[in-house]
C-alpha cells in the first residue's frame, strides 16, 4: 500500500535535515505504529507525504498503490486515497461541517471520474457515519470546528474519514488532548473502519492509544529515521521503560 | 468664510449646470436650503482629510460619464420573495414595473408626489438627517442630493410591515446620472425590512434618510450591482430612539467608484445599530469606500461596525470608521472591525480606525487587518481532497462570514451568499 523508501527531507525555511533517510512499507490491511520522542520527526513525515508546504523532500521517494505520492497536488493525494487525521484541525469559521465534507466528497468523486453524491444520499451517508461517533445533527450545522473541543475536533476528522474512505489513513497524534472517554470513542469510530483494503499509519508518542487501535507493527523513530521495528510488545517496551533505553541500545 | 480656490471651483462648475426643481413651498424650501449648506461648505477636494483615500473627482464632475451596461445580468436577487416591489429604471419611479404603492403597516409615497403635496411627516424629516450630518464632518454630496433629488420614496411605518420593501434600480442608458432621495420614518415599535439592489445608473447619488422611533426596528440589506463602470456616493442617515434596532448590509461587487457613507445617532438609551458590508473587488479600475460614522449620545447602546473586502489584480479598499462616544454616554459597548482579504500583492487596502470618547464606563475595540488567505487552513482543505481554487473560495467566503453574520434574516443571507459564491466561481475560470 505505501512505500516509502530513503525518504530525505529538509525544512525549507532553515535549510536543517528532518527526515535523514526513512524506509517504511505498510501493507493493505495493516496497521502500522510509529513512535518515537519528540522532535525525531514523526508528524514531518506525515506532512510530507500529504502534501504540506514548507518541506523539501531532497532525495527518496514515497508511493501509494505505485503511485509517486511526492509529485501530487495535496488534493490529488487526497484522491488518491490518503488521509491525514491532522493533529491539529484546523476552525473554518463560515464553512460548515456538512458543505465542507460533501464538497471533499465531491471533488474527490470528481477526480476519480465518479457521479456527484446527491443531497440526499449524502445526508444519509453523514447521519449513519456520525452516528458511531456520537457526532450530533448540532455538530455536523457548525462551522468547521469552530468552537469545538478538543475531543470534538478529533471526532471529527474521524467522521471525514469514514465519509471519504481512504485507503491509507495517517494518524497524527490523533490522542494528544483526548480524555479517556473521547479516545475511546475516536479508537472505536477508526477500528471499525479497520477492513483488508485499508491500511493505517498510528504516529503517536504515548503507548494508551494503540491499547484501543492494536497495532500488527510498530516503529520507533528518532532523529529521522527508523530506528527499530517490532510487533505490539514494542510499545509496551517503551511504555515501561521510556525512550531513552531503546535509543541507549542503538547508541 | 470662503472656500479655498480649487473647492470653489468645483463646486462652481458643478453648481452652473444645476437648476432646483420645483414643487410645493416647502420641498422648494428644504431643496434651497440644501444648495445653501452645499455653497458653504463646497465639494470635497483631494486634500480634504475625510477624502484622503479616494479621489472625489468622478464624483465632481458637472457631467457623468458613460458607464458601460452590462450583460450578464444576473436575475434580480430577492425577487423570488413576497416583497413591495418598487422599481427605478435610470433613476425614474417605473410605475408599470412596480407593485401598488400600498402595504399593511405602513404608507409610500413616490417622493416627487410627496412633494408636489402637504404629506406632512415628509415634510417634517427631508433633509433634516442630512443636515445634521454636516457636523462634525462636511459631507457635500449629500446634501447636493437633498438640493437637487426629484425621486425616491417616502415611507411611513406604523405597524409591522407584512412584507419587506424591496427598490430595485435599473439601468437602461449608459450616461444617466441620478439623484434619489428616501425618507423613512419608522413609529414607535413599527418594523421593516428594506432590500435594495441593482446598479441605478452610470453615476448614482443617493441618500437614505431612517428615523427610528422608540423600540422601532430597521433591517437594510442591499447589493449595489456588479457593473464595473458604474459609480456612486451613497449616504444613510438614521437616528435611533430608545431601545430601537437598526441594522445595514451592504454587498459591494465590482464598480469603478463607490462611496457608501452610514451616519448613525444612538440618540436614546438602550439602541442598537449594527453597519456591516462585503466588498468584492477584482482589477486596478476597482475603488471601493466605506465610510462609517457612530455617535452614540445616550445611556447602554451598541454599535458594531464590520466591513471585509476581498481585492485582487489592483483593486483597492477603503475604510473610514469613527465611533463618537458623547459625555454621558456611558455603558456604550462599541466594537469596530475592517479587513481586507488581499488575494495577489497588486491590491491595496486603506483604514483609518477612530475612536473619540468622552464617557469613561463604556467597552470599545477597534481592529483593521490585511492579509493572504490562511496557507495552513488551505493545506487542511486541500488535504481532504479539495482543489486549490475551490479550497481558496471557500476561504474567502469563510473571510468574509462576519459580515454576513450581521445579516439576521438567514434567507436573506443565503442569497448573498449565493451571489458571493457566483462572482468567485466566475473568476475561477
Amino acid at each position: 500500500m505505501l512505500n516509502i523508501k530513503g525518504l530525505t527531507v529538509d525544512l525549507e525555511e532553515e535549510d536543517k535535515q528532518i527526515l535523514k533517510g526513512v524506509d517504511l512499507e505498510v501493507g493493505a490491511g495493516e496497521v502500522h505504529a510509529i513512535m518515537g520522542p519528540n522532535g525525531s520527526g514523526k508528524s514531518t513525515l506525515s506532512y510530507v507525504l500529504s502534501g504540506r508546504e514548507g518541506y523539501e523532500v531532497t532525495g527518496g521517494t514515497a508511493t501509494l498503490e505505485g503511485e509517486d505520492l511526492l509529485a501530487m497536488e495535496p488534493e490529488e493525494r487526497a484522491a488518491a486515497g490518503l488521509f491525514l487525521a491532522f493533529q491539529y484541525p484546523v476552525e473554518i469559521p463560515g464553512v460548515g461541517n456538512m458543505t465542507f465534507l460533501r464538497t471533499a466528497l465531491n471533488a474527490q468523486r470528481k477526480a476519480k471520474g465518479e457521479e456527484e453524491v446527491s443531497a440526499a444520499d449524502f445526508l444519509k451517508l453523514v447521519r449513519e457515519r456520525a452516528k458511531t461517533l456520537n457526532i450530533d445533527a448540532e455538530m455536523l450545522k457548525r462551522p468547521v470546528n469552530v468552537g469545538f473541543s478538543g475531543g470534538e475536533k478529533k471526532r471529527n476528522e474521524i467522521l471525514q474519514m469514514a465519509v471519504l474512505e481512504p485507503k491509507m489513513c495517517i494518524l497524527d497524534e490523533t490522542d494528544s488532548g483526548l480524555d479517556v472517554d473521547a479516545m475511546k470513542l475516536v479508537s472505536e469510530g477508526v477500528n471499525a473502519l479497520r477492513s483488508e483494503g485499508r491500511s493505517f499509519l498510528v504516529i503517536t508518542h504515548y503507548q494508551r492509544l494503540l491499547n484501543h487501535i492494536t497495532p500488527d507493527v510498530v516503529h520507533i523513530m528518532a532523529d529521522g529515521r527508523i530506528i527499530k521495528t517490532g510487533g505490539p510488545e514494542l510499545a509496551l517496551e517503551v511504555e515501561e521503560n521510556g525512550y531513552a533505553n531503546i535509543l541507549g541500545e542503538l547508541a | 468664510m470662503a472656500l479655498p480656490k480649487p473647492k470653489q471651483d468645483v463646486t462652481d462648475a458643478r453648481l452652473a449646470t444645476l437648476t432646483l426643481p420645483q414643487g410645493a413651498l416647502w420641498a422648494r424650501e428644504a431643496r434651497a436650503e440644501a444648495l445653501g449648506r452645499l455653497t458653504a461648505m463646497g465639494l470635497p477636494h483631494g486634500r480634504d482629510e475625510y477624502w484622503r483615500f479616494t479621489r472625489p473627482d468622478s464624483l465632481n464632475a458637472p457631467e457623468a460619464a458613460p458607464a458601460a451596461l452590462f450583460d450578464g445580468a444576473e436575475d434580480d436577487i430577492f425577487a423570488a420573495r413576497e416583497t413591495l416591489h418598487i422599481v427605478f429604471t435610470d433613476g425614474v419611479f417605473d410605475a408599470a414595473a412596480s407593485s401598488a404603492l400600498e402595504g399593511t403597516g405602513l404608507e409610500i409615497a413616490r417622493l416627487s408626489a410627496a412633494m408636489d403635496a402637504d404629506i406632512h411627516w415628509a415634510r417634517e424629516f427631508y433633509g433634516k438627517l442630512e443636515a445634521r450630518g454636516q457636523s462634525p464632518v462636511a459631507r457635500p454630496f449629500a446634501a447636493l442630493n437633498s438640493a437637487i433629488a426629484t425621486d425616491g420614496v417616502v415611507i411611513r411605518v406604523t405597524g409591522t410591515a407584512d412584507r419587506p420593501v424591496h427598490i430595485t434600480y435599473r439601468r437602461e442608458s449608459e450616461t444617466a446620472d441620478v439623484a434619489l432621495h428616501h425618507v423613512i420614518r419608522l413609529e414607535e415599535g413599527a418594523e421593516l425590512t428594506l432590500l435594495e439592489n441593482g446598479p441605478a445608473a452610470a453615476r448614482l447619488n443617493a441618500v437614505m434618510e431612517v428615523d427610528v422611533a422608540k423600540g422601532a426596528k430597521f433591517h437594510h440589506v442591499r447589493t449595489q450591482g456588479r457593473e464595473h463602470g458604474r459609480r456612486a456616493a451613497t449616504h444613510v442617515f438614521a437616528a435611533l430612539g430608545e431601545g430601537s434596532l437598526f441594522k445595514s448590509f451592504t454587498l459591494t461587487a465590482n464598480g469603478a467608484m463607490t462611496r457608501n457613507e452610514a451616519v448613525l445617532w444612538l440618540d436614546g438609551n438602550d439602541g442598537v445599530a449594527h453597519v456591516a458590508g462585503a466588498s468584492l473587488g477584482d482589477g486596478k479600475d476597482f475603488h471601493d469606500d466605506d465610510t462609517v460614522f457612530i455617535t452614540h449620545d445616550a445611556l447602554g447602546c451598541e454599535s458594531r461596525q464590520v466591513f471585509k473586502k476581498v481585492l485582487r489584480n489592483g483593486a483597492t479598499g477603503v475604510f473610514q470608521g469613527k465611533i463618537l462616544v458623547k459625555p454621558g454616554a456611558q455603558k456604550t459597548d462599541g466594537y469596530q472591525i475592517s479587513q481586507s482579504l488581499l488575494l495577489d500583492g497588486d491590491s491595496q487596502f486603506l483604514a483609518k480606525p477612530e475612536l473619540e470618547i468622552y464617557a469613561d464606563d463604556v467597552v470599545c475595540s477597534h481592529g483593521s487587518t490585511s492579509g493572504a488567505i490562511d496557507e495552513t487552513a488551505l493545506y487542511y482543505l486541500r488535504s481532504r481532497g479539495i482543489p486549490k481554487e475551490r479550497a481558496t473560495d471557500l476561504l474567502t467566503l469563510s473571510f468574509l462570514a462576519e459580515a454576513l453574520e450581521e445579516i439576521e434574516d438567514e434567507g436573506l443571507a443565503d442569497e448573498i451568499r449565493d451571489r458571493l459564491e457566483g462572482w468567485l466561481a466566475r473568476r475561477r475560470g
